[in-house]
């Protein structure tokens, strides 16, 4: 049995003082992988609120190696990082056994960064890349993405006198990494650190390219009070609107089926961001938005009993 | 292939194309990573078959654009290691975002790029229209007039991009299918001299060395950004020195001179041709017919594109009369890039400036001839010029 007391004992390879929101997710999710990870690591990041928030030049939060190259490169960055690492390692000119870790967020990851994952994944690089999913470009200004919510208002799907929020649904981007038939796809969430603890320990065990989709809850974007940002990362997973489960070579594993699943509205009422929904005229959004998580919820099931 | 074996280099018969493959093989980094673009294409083709057959231990990374293969050499370049790629126009376009993280993070990466126009419309053939698109993009640019040049220069330049107070990408031009695909007979140094050339790359720092961690790229406000570009300007002044230093050193080994340009019959000119790569051939000729008949004309074949050598140019340029500038690509809406930068050179001279004539060829492969060259000559001589951009071979 794992205790958070070991986890934060290891030292921080995310130094405190770096630059990001009160109550954001994204150092968190950060901060607890790089603690599971007790080798030499380097980090990649795409451009993005991690990325800004902890390399404000001539500071840094970075107490391993990271480099940042572009927004919609960070998984062909570190193929080079990596590949640089193999080469060295066949002449014997270097001994360690090094880590390799990129940090994406959704857009970055999703939208512009997905060509460039795809290849890297297909080359089979010895890298663990991490989404951390706010579900929009928030360090540009909280606009949408394909990553963001079907209801969500953003600034580029904002509320009107004829528009709800955004119209479209959601893109499943786990779905889609493990259509690239790696052997360690996973989705976790900050709330259940205990199963991300284990999922990254899993990752970085297989042979090349490892996966993980972790939800990143945004005070700013979402809009609730930064304390609420673990209860929030909750109520995605017992509302199944963030199913966690893992896809190791291919079979599907539900790690954690909430003791009850409680109903979407939960998950949407403590965000501003979904505020117009609960308006009477709006019921049907509601319900259509049950239904699609009820939808995907059955799939993954289906999947998890092959 | 016909070999004929010396002492330290044997004469191969190549293509251009073959030749900076060659030129990689003998560099052997530890990555490359390229995308497939015609007509860049040969030279990775031969590259993999050496990777095939083991001749070289690199990590050939066949990435899904060349967005990714500048990135991946990005990464690796970081990582300390010598790393490569090579492309040829829409790639290059591709490129461009991650151009300004290579330099602007001195990376002392290398680049073939095969010459061809850009896009639309769609030409496979060569202008240079593509790397004058990224003059400004902080690489240090070479063009090569044959296949024994782009040998020569992917060597050079990586000396030149790792040396001290540079640490800059390098890009090596060389005409599209005009010298990417023509046969030439090509000297080869033996492996031995050229890796002592060579030498071994001792980065300052590299994300693989763990216990000394480097943040690479950070977020740069406006208390800083300006000092870090400032200092990129003085790297690339310092290559300016550092590339004479270095030809000298690789012409102990080829016996030739490395200069920002090449003077061809230069000495008494009255009319003088200034232009870059394959075309010098043709120049050289239509200057060799016409000093037959008397005729006072001479070329400037400028090599060194960025840094350019404004002062060295001026120099050789201050007392002809008139001069021809021959660009293959556009500026659209300006004059063509390497006159506006022989103007530049010419602009603050103390005396009379010479009359500079502007003149574009060749967009999208279109042949130029010696009767062509020879009338620019004529007309040069006969001080026919104008403020207007004059085109050779296009139809009215």
């Amino acid at each position: 049995m794992d205790n958070l007391k070991r986890i934060l004992n290891q030292p921080s390879k995310l130094s405190p003082g770096h630059r990001s929101c009160r109550g954001c997710a994204a150092p968190l999710i950060a901060r607890h992988i790089l603690r599971e990870i007790n080798q030499p690591v380097v980090v990649a990041s795409a451009t993005g609120c991690l990325e800004v928030t902890t390399s404000l030049y001539p500071q840094t939060a970075w107490r391993i190696p990271w480099i940042h190259s572009a927004f919609e490169n960070a998984a062909a960055t570190i193929s080079g990082v990596e590949s640089a690492y193999r080469a060295l390692k066949k002449k014997g000119k270097i001994k360690k056994e090094i880590k390799f870790v990129v940090f994406g967020g959704d857009g970055g990851t999703t939208d512009i960064g997905l060509q460039s994952l795809s290849g890297a994944l297909e080359r089979r690089h010895n890298f663990l890349y991490i989404c951390y999913d706010n579900g929009a470009y928030m360090n540009t200004g909280i606009q949408r993405s394909s990553a963001t919510p079907f209801g969500a208002a953003t600034t580029t799907t904002p509320v009107g006198k004829v528009k709800q929020g955004k119209e479209l649904l959601r893109k499943d981007l786990t779905k889609i990494i493990v259509a690239h038939q790696i052997n360690y796809v996973a989705q976790a969430s900050i709330g259940y650190w205990q199963d991300l603890s284990n999922k990254v320990k899993k990752a970085l065990a297989v042979k090349g390219p490892s996966f993980i989709n972790v939800l990143s809850p945004c005070p700013l974007g979402w809009k609730f009070s930064g304390d609420l940002t673990i209860k929030i990362a909750d109520l995605a997973v017992d509302t199944c609107f963030w199913p966690l489960y893992e896809v190791k070579s291919g079979v599907y594993k539900i790690t954690h089926q909430p003791l009850k699943k409680i109903p979407i509205t939960e998950f949407l009422k403590p965000q501003g961001r979904f505020r117009h929904l609960f308006k009477p005229r709006n019921k049907k959004l509601l319900q259509r938005i049950q239904k699609e998580i009820d939808r995907r919820w059955s799939e993954l099931l289906a999947l998890a009993k092959k | 292939m016909n070999k004929i074996k010396q002492n330290n280099f044997k004469i191969v018969a190549i293509t251009g194309a073959e030749a900076s493959a060659q030129a990689m093989r003998q560099i052997n980094p530890e990555v490359i990573a390229a995308y497939p673009i015609t007509p860049q294409t040969p030279i990775i083709m031969k590259y993999a078959q050496f990777v095939a057959d083991g001749v070289v231990d690199t990590e050939l990374v066949p990435v899904e654009s060349e967005h990714s293969a500048q990135s991946v050499v990005v990464g690796a370049s970081a990582a300390g290691v010598r790393a490569m790629t090579a492309t040829s126009s829409a790639g290059l376009a591709l490129m461009g975002e991650i151009l300004g993280v290579a330099s602007g993070l001195r990376l002392p990466i290398v680049m073939n790029v095969v010459n061809r126009a850009i896009s639309a419309p769609i030409n496979i053939h060569c202008d240079h229209s593509d790397s004058m698109g990224t003059r400004d993009h902080g690489w240090i640019q070479i063009y090569c007039e044959s296949a024994q040049e782009a040998y020569e220069y992917t060597l050079i330049a990586v000396r030149l991009a790792e040396s001290k107070g540079v640490s800059l990408p390098v890009m090596i031009m060389q005409d599209g299918f005009i010298t990417s695909h023509g046969v030439e007979n090509v000297k080869l140094y033996s492996d031995s001299i050229v890796k002592k050339f060579l030498g071994k790359y001792h980065p300052k720092h590299s994300l693989l060395d763990t216990e000394h961690p480097v943040t690479v790229g950070p977020l740069v406000l406006p208390d800083y950004l300006f000092e870090i570009k400032r200092q990129q300007q003085e790297a690339i002044a310092i290559a300016k020195k550092n590339f004479l230093l270095i030809g000298k050193e690789f012409s102990k080994i080829s016996g030739q001179v490395y200069n920002y340009f090449e003077k061809y019959r230069m000495n008494d000119a009255q009319a003088v041709i200034v232009t870059m790569s394959s075309t010098v051939g043709t120049v050289k000729q239509t200057v060799d017919n016409l000093r037959k008949q008397g005729k006072k004309v001479g070329l400037l074949k400028i090599k060194m594109f960025r840094p350019f050598p404004y002062m060295e140019v001026a120099r050789v340029l201050k007392n002809i009369k008139i001069i021809g500038v021959l660009d293959r690509s556009f500026s659209f809406g300006a004059y063509p890039p390497l006159v506006s930068e022989i103007r530049n050179a010419l602009f603050n001279l103390p005396n009379k400036q010479p009359i500079v004539q502007s003149y574009v060829f060749g967009i999208g492969g279109r042949d130029i001839k010696i009767e062509q060259i020879s009338k620019v000559f004529q007309d040069l001589l006969a001080k026919k010029y104008n403020q207007k951009i004059k085109y050779i071979g296009l139809r009215n």
